[in-house]
């Protein structure tokens, strides 16, 4: 089945979309929601399940002290109120991704609600109102075997591996944003981009939309223009990459258009997007809320936040990401595009660090935006990956200000570091990188290149002054790349008799 | 006037992925019709001063450290597992629904 589809423009011109956007963030916490498993990415199929992520008979859930902390971090960083008292509630449903056949979660008493965030795009800033922040357990991940597609559609059975169960999973629910117009899919992308700055400053979880710890399901429907009443909408799942969020967007208020614009009628869906196409295709017809058959978890007693408590968490919080990069870009006079490249770069905590490590700015920025980027966009991995941390490069800068290490050495060093082979100060004994200091080293050196290129020697000699760049440059080459090209210039001039 | 209609019982019972037989939805639904007006009496006896409760004990946040526990072993956990494949529980095919 085809989907037909209107341009963007024309179904802007006809409509109004209204977005909603539901994030879910995996916590990093050391061990699991409800019980003490492990929450490692990656470990062997059901490797970090017991009798309680497994829901065996008779056992009992606690709540973990740390994840209740991070989702009321979570909800003060977003400008929440904190609920004086919740509960958690059971969502009833027939799906073998939770053994229990339910999710514990939470209903109509969310731990925080009622808050907003800040996010600017194409120079404007658009207020995005968050209804709720709630916990919940993450499910198991199934895999469907047979059929040709490996999805639930003409699949045999599935085999199903519970270590994701019961991890801790906080959701973000925004309000309805109306008003986005054209920039529909930009703001998407803007705030769920701003979310994960904020769950990283706060250091609550690793946000990595390609491992599932960040997850974003996006809600779209379009009015008719000059109407105020709102369409139906659908929700799309499956959307992985920050860039995916805007695609997914894009694609639904295409396909709406379509669908409006013939007179037909938006199914309210579950949508899935793909990633190779960028477009949705129909999911399963959405549940209704009463049919999950809430009501609250008998096995867990109501969380009643101390006051106190959440005010010295609220005291607190660090600087949120969008005014830190205000302040840096400040203190580092930089322009709005330079900066926007370190934000695009995932560079900005980086640079900081290293600042912080005692680099100047100017110095920090240099390495982290020009070696440093090309070599982890060369072996595709996130600058923050890389096999080298703030502190190598601050004292790769102070071995340069010092005049220990040249540029060209300076690469050499950090070459070194990224292979494993040390801290800097190692690298730099090991290749023995040192720039040559040792006079009556240099002056040895030199001696043998003026021999060595006599006609060089004398043309300087006589007074043709250029010519000295050949014979630094003999000198460099000749103490592979190690000695002070400028002190080297001053002694060669010294021998000759020359004086400038 | 029953607390619970028979189109509900079956509506409950496909939630559940349950296939009852017409006989069986007569039968649920007498019982289930009995049970929840047994249960309602207690809003009889409950005055306005006694607030809807969920829980026996008034407790509030019982919670545990941040801290890794042993789990079990894959043979262990998958042990009672009517059917394995590679270490995972192999469930029967999942009709109407989407991953």
């Amino acid at each position: 089945m085809t989907t037909t589809k209107m341009s963007y423009d024309e179904a802007l011109d006809r409509f109004e979309p209204v977005l909603g956007l539901e994030t879910h963030v995996e916590l990093g916490t050391a061990s699991k929601m409800f019980c003490g498993c492990r929450t490692t990415f990656g470990a062997p199929p059901n490797t970090q399940v017991c009798p309680i992520c497994l829901a065996f008979p008779g056992s009992l859930p606690v709540a973990n002290a740390k994840a209740i902390e991070s989702t009321i971090q979570i909800g003060l960083a977003l400008n929440c109120s904190i609920a004086e008292w919740c509960r958690f509630a059971r969502k009833n449903y027939f799906y073998p991704d939770m053994p229990k056949n339910y999710q514990i979660s939470q209903y109509d008493e969310p731990l925080c609600f009622d808050g907003y965030i800040d996010v600017e795009v194409d120079g404007e800033t658009v207020r995005i109102e968050i209804e709720r922040v709630h916990l919940e357990e993450d499910t198991g991940k199934s895999t469907h075997v047979g059929g040709a597609t490996g999805r639930i559609h003409g699949a045999d059975y599935s085999i199903v591996d519970y270590n994701r169960a019961g991890i801790p999973l906080v959701e973000i629910v925004t309000k309805p944003i109306p008003g986005t117009d054209r920039l529909a899919p930009e703001v998407a992308r803007a705030y769920v981009t701003e979310l994960r700055e904020i769950m990283r400053s706060l250091g609550v979880s690793d946000v990595r939309m390609e491992e599932g710890s960040l997850r974003c399901d996006v809600n779209v429907s379009l009015m008719p223009r000059g109407s105020s009443e709102w369409g139906t909408r659908t929700e799309t799942k499956n959307v992985n990459s920050l860039r995916s969020v805007e695609r997914a967007v894009r694609s639904e208020i295409e396909r709406q258009g379509a669908v409006l614009a013939d007179g037909g009628r938006i199914v309210q869906e579950t949508r899935h997007f793909h990633e190779d196409t960028g477009t949705t295709t129909s999911g399963r017809s959405k549940e209704e809320a009463q049919d999950y058959r809430y009501f609250p978890e008998p096995d867990l007693v109501p969380i009643a936040p101390d006051p106190a408590w959440v005010a010295e968490l609220k005291a607190a919080l660090p600087e949120l990401p969008s005014l830190k990069r205000k302040r840096l870009q400040a203190e580092w006079g930089l322009s709005d595009l330079d900066m926007q490249a370190m934000h695009n770069a995932d560079a900005i905590d980086l640079v900081e660090a290293t600042v912080a490590a005692g680099a100047p700015a100017a110095d920090a920025r240099k390495w982290w935006m020009g070696e440093l980027a090309r070599r982890a966009n060369e072996t595709g991995t996130a600058l923050a990956e890389l096999p080298i941390t703030p502190a190598h490069i601050a004292r790769v800068t102070e071995l340069v200000a010092s005049g220990a290490l040249n540029d060209k050495l300076a690469r050499e060093v950090l070459e070194g570091v990224l292979n494993g082979e040390g801290t800097p100060d190692e690298v730099v004994d090991k290749r023995g990188l040192k720039i040559v200091n040792d006079e009556g080293e240099l002056s040895a050196i030199i001696d043998d290149v003026l021999a060595a290129n006599a006609d060089a020697a004398e043309k300087v000699r006589s007074g043709k002054i250029a010519a000295v760049g050949a014979l630094v440059g003999g000198v460099m080459k000749a103490s592979r790349g190690k000695a002070d090209a400028a002190r080297a210039r001053v002694l060669i001039l010294e021998k000759l008799g020359v004086s400038e | 006037m029953s607390a619970i209609t028979r189109d509900e019982v079956a509506h409950l019972a496909r939630l559940s992925r349950l296939a009852l037989t017409d006989d069986e939805l007569d039968h649920y639904a007498t019982q289930l019709d009995a049970i929840i007006e047994s249960v309602a009496k207690v809003a009889e006896v409950a005055a306005e001063d006694v607030p809807p409760s969920s829980h026996a004990l008034p407790l509030t946040n019982v919670f545990r450290a941040d801290e890794v526990r042993q789990s079990l072993t894959p043979e262990q956990a998958l042990s009672g597992a009517p059917a394995v494949e590679d270490d995972r529980f192999r469930v029967p095919r999942i009709l109407g629904e989407e991953a």
